[in-house]
């Protein structure tokens, strides 16, 4: 009898019956549904997502990703850390580690926040499969069903889904230029204080922001570390592109202002070596760091030893750093080209942020447009981007949109923004011939986008009244 | 026992749809003993399909492309048989806005509805007729895209501020757009499977939405999110004039094989009526034919096999008559 390679090749006559997997039944789908965990209900995938899984074909410009441009990673580089892994630590790259973390890594760990003028205890650190496990495990150790998580407004999309999966009530705070509103953080926290609810942290990408691309001002960070500390609130600060400046001068994390009191700190390697390896750290409190470790246990045991060696012996091979400020001339330079094409190409009704790092900007529409609708007229002219609504928990950010600037060329950001650009200027044409109206703009043409300085709103789009998602028919 | 090509996938927004209707038919046809050729419909598909030769081909694309004709007249010049409806079933059943006029025409219920082009708007103004649509029709207003089987692009205008907005997410998907008139009442379909006495319906299923107040997209083919109450709880007459329309429409439209027409009963008077056909329906296992099939006591291994013999036959009576 043929080995039965799932099936394939017909079946001779007079073979036995292949026993392969019986086909699913409704009454299976019911059995099962009747066994998922009730915190599963807040799990949900979407259209977004089923639509998303287009970008991936060859033809599609994508900047809906928030890839790192790992292209420029020297081929050589890679080669000498294997090869010496292999030589010399090849017994040990290949065995379980600490659930912490090697402590060459965590050597590492210390050098890139000391880049970043912070100071750590190495026991202060848990090695993570990258940053977005220590998300998950924060979530995880602070979160019972219906616990507050205060968060920007929009988030990091990748951050919903986790919060989700712990049935967290995630309350967003609205943004402008200088980061999250902190006085409306407070009047937040004061109204939930009112109804009894405490909020267990306060969850923020205060440099260059995913989605929104804007940095929290110092004045800002101050405020809100000590706000922290009045309330005894945790912070969680997610800083993936804090090194990724293309101006201006390096902000004080909030960590550095606290001294790791209430701020826990996440870091990771993805936006500085490489996103495959799937590295990054958790830095907190002694207690926290303690039950986060446990729950490391029961998620993984210990992060991949592979590649924490790799990290330790890239760093060991040659300045870091190096690579690094390559990277931040790539993405400067994609960066202004982005600004440039969207200046050119989008309608004057359109605003967007200038971020003067990392890897994203937003975009905001006029608000009879629904960007999860418009994703799909630009997956037909083989251009796709991050419809807002995935960065927020309440239905907001549905004129909203995430532009990546790290992960394709210079020439393709041209052509995208310009794809994306004539379908927005179709759809306000439309519009006005729908209506009548001509769109006032929501900025004089002849002017630049809006600077990044104090107190510009950021238009953080309100929910569309009277429109729901329609059933089927 | 034959070479099947699943043709699956491409580069329709109900990709990921299809590749699960896909995956389930491919173990099916394993299990009954078929040699499978995956095929993830691109730019190859040709190519593929001539080096592969298979004996017909499994259709299970779901949206453009795959269930509007395209792909089948492909079939059709490449000499393959393969599943499912025919060229004209498939873009009489895509495009929503033909299929309500031959409703129409042939007086089967469905409800009102006008259809526009982006032209219309564009060159003749079409704009100033929106009162007096909005008049005829009556809040809350269903605008849709004329093409797409799923509920994507579909919204509800509940005032006369939202239907620009609302026309505007619909013309993203196609350059055609109906607004319809919005029955409130219960959402059911009836699955159609041929046999040797010719097109049978299955029992009705009734979609009932959990927590959501509208039965979605993304409920539509998640496990949970909605229930499915098959056969659907209804009175005897109900059940079988929905059968009945069902089959109605499968005849009108020259469907072939196997198909899903939607439907509404109207809470107030109790009235049904049809909103569209599917011409190849989701496969998926929360996806309401294989649940209604198998409510019909059919396995969805036969249900595959039946589907496919019809496949072959199609093929012989084409060659028998011209000849």
């Amino acid at each position: 009898m043929k080995i039965d390679d799932r099936g394939r090749g017909p079946q001779e006559p007079g073979e036995p019956k292949r026993v392969g997997r019986s086909p699913s039944t409704t009454r299976d789908i019911e059995r099962y549904t009747g066994l998922f965990a009730s915190r599963t209900r807040g799990m949900k995938s979407s259209a977004m997502r089923d639509m998303m899984s287009i970008t991936t074909r060859p033809e599609v410009i994508s900047l809906a990703g928030g890839l790192p441009d790992t292209r420029s990673f020297p081929p050589k580089t890679f080669a000498a850390v294997a090869n010496k892994i292999a030589a010399e630590e090849c017994a040990k790259a290949l065995q379980y580690g600490p659930t912490e973390g090697l402590p060459e890594t965590i050597e590492c760990i210390a050098e890139v926040m000391a880049a970043e003028d912070m100071r750590v205890d190495p026991d202060d650190v848990i090695v993570t499969t990258g940053g977005q496990q220590a998300i998950d495990l924060v979530t995880r150790a602070l979160i019972d069903p219906g616990d507050v998580i205060v968060a920007e407004g929009p988030t990091y999309p990748g951050a919903v889904p986790s919060f989700s999966s712990y049935q967290a009530d995630v309350v967003q705070i609205d943004m402008d230029s200088d980061g999250m509103r902190i006085d409306l953080m407070e009047e937040t926290l004061d109204r939930l204080e009112r109804e009894g609810k405490r909020p267990k942290f306060i969850y923020t990408v205060p440099s260059f922001q995913n989605p929104a691309g804007v940095t929290m001002s110092l004045p800002r960070r101050k405020r809100l570390v000590e706000v922290a500390n009045e309330r005894e609130i945790l912070v969680l600060e997610d800083n993936p592109y804090g090194m990724l400046r293309y101006e201006g001068e390096p902000q004080t994390t909030l960590r550095s202002l606290d001294g790791g009191v209430y701020v826990m700190y996440l870091g990771t390697f993805s936006k500085i070596l490489s996103p495959g390896i799937r590295l990054g750290w958790i830095v907190a409190p002694a207690p926290v760091l303690d039950k986060l470790n446990l729950g490391k246990q029961a998620a993984d045991l210990c992060t991949s030893t592979l590649s924490q060696l790799m990290v330790s012996a890239y760093f060991e091979h040659g300045r870091w750093q190096d690579y690094v400020e390559s990277l931040t001339e790539i993405y400067r330079a994609r960066r202004d080209t982005m600004l440039d094409a969207l200046e050119r190409h989008f309608p004057p009704q359109a605003e967007w942020t200038r971020p003067a790092g990392g890897l994203f900007i937003w975009a905001t529409l006029p608000d009879f447009i629904d960007t999860t609708d418009l994703l799909a007229r630009a997956l037909q002219a083989n251009v796709a981007f991050v419809p807002g609504e995935g960065a927020y928990m309440d239905g907001r950010g549905r004129n909203a949109m995430r532009l990546n600037f790290s992960g394709v060329n210079e020439d393709d950001i041209r052509e995208g923004v310009r794809r994306i650009g004539e379908i927005v200027q179709e759809q306000v044409d439309l519009y006005g011939t729908l209506t009548g109206e001509q769109q006032a703009p929501a900025r004089p043409a002849e002017e630049p986008a809006p600077e990044e300085e104090g107190g510009r709103v950021v238009q953080m789009p309100r929910r569309r009244t009277g429109e729901g998602r329609a059933r089927n028919s | 026992l034959s070479r099947v090509a699943v043709l699956k996938g491409g580069s329709s927004l109900e990709r990921q749809v299809s590749l699960r209707s896909g995956a389930r038919v491919e173990e099916a046809l394993e299990r009954l003993g078929h040699e499978v050729d995956r095929v993830d419909v691109g730019s190859n598909l040709i190519a593929r399909l001539r080096d592969f030769g298979p004996d017909v081909a499994f259709v299970v694309l779901h949206g453009r492309d795959g269930e509007d004709g395209t792909v089948q007249e492909l079939l059709e010049i490449l000499g393959i048989p393969y599943t499912g409806s025919g060229v004209l079933g498939c873009i009489r059943s895509m495009d929503k806005v033909l299929t309500k006029h031959l409703l129409r025409q042939e007086r089967i219920p469905t409800p009102e509805f006008f259809a526009f082009n982006e032209t219309a708007f564009k060159r003749l103004g079409a704009g100033e007729t929106l009162a007096a649509i909005e008049d005829r029709l009556e809040f809350p207003i269903v605008v849709k895209p004329a093409s797409g089987g799923s509920a994507l692009g579909i919204k509800f205008a509940r005032t006369a501020g939202d239907v620009p907005g609302t026309l505007i997410s619909a013309f993203s998907y196609d350059d055609k757009v109906l607004l319809e008139r919005h029955v409130e009442g219960r959402d059911l379909a009836v699955s159609i499977v041929e046999d040797a006495k010719g097109p049978q319906a299955l029992p009705v299923v009734e979609a009932v939405p959990r927590d959501e107040d509208f039965y979605d997209f993304e409920a539509r083919y998640e496990i949970g999110r909605t229930t499915f109450v098959c056969p659907a709880e209804l009175p005897e007459n109900v059940t079988a004039r929905a059968q009945a329309l069902a089959l109605g429409v499968y005849r009108l439209l020259g469907l072939y094989g196997f198909a899903r027409v939607d439907l509404m009963m109207e809470n107030e008077t109790g009235d049904l009526y049809v909103l569209e056909a599917n011409a190849i329906p989701g496969l998926t296992p929360t996806s309401l034919l294989p649940q209604a099939a198998e409510a019909a006591g059919v396995g969805f291994d036969d249900l595959v096999a039946r589907i496919l013999e019809l496949a072959f036959k199609r093929a012989e009576t084409a060659l028998s008559t011209s000849h």
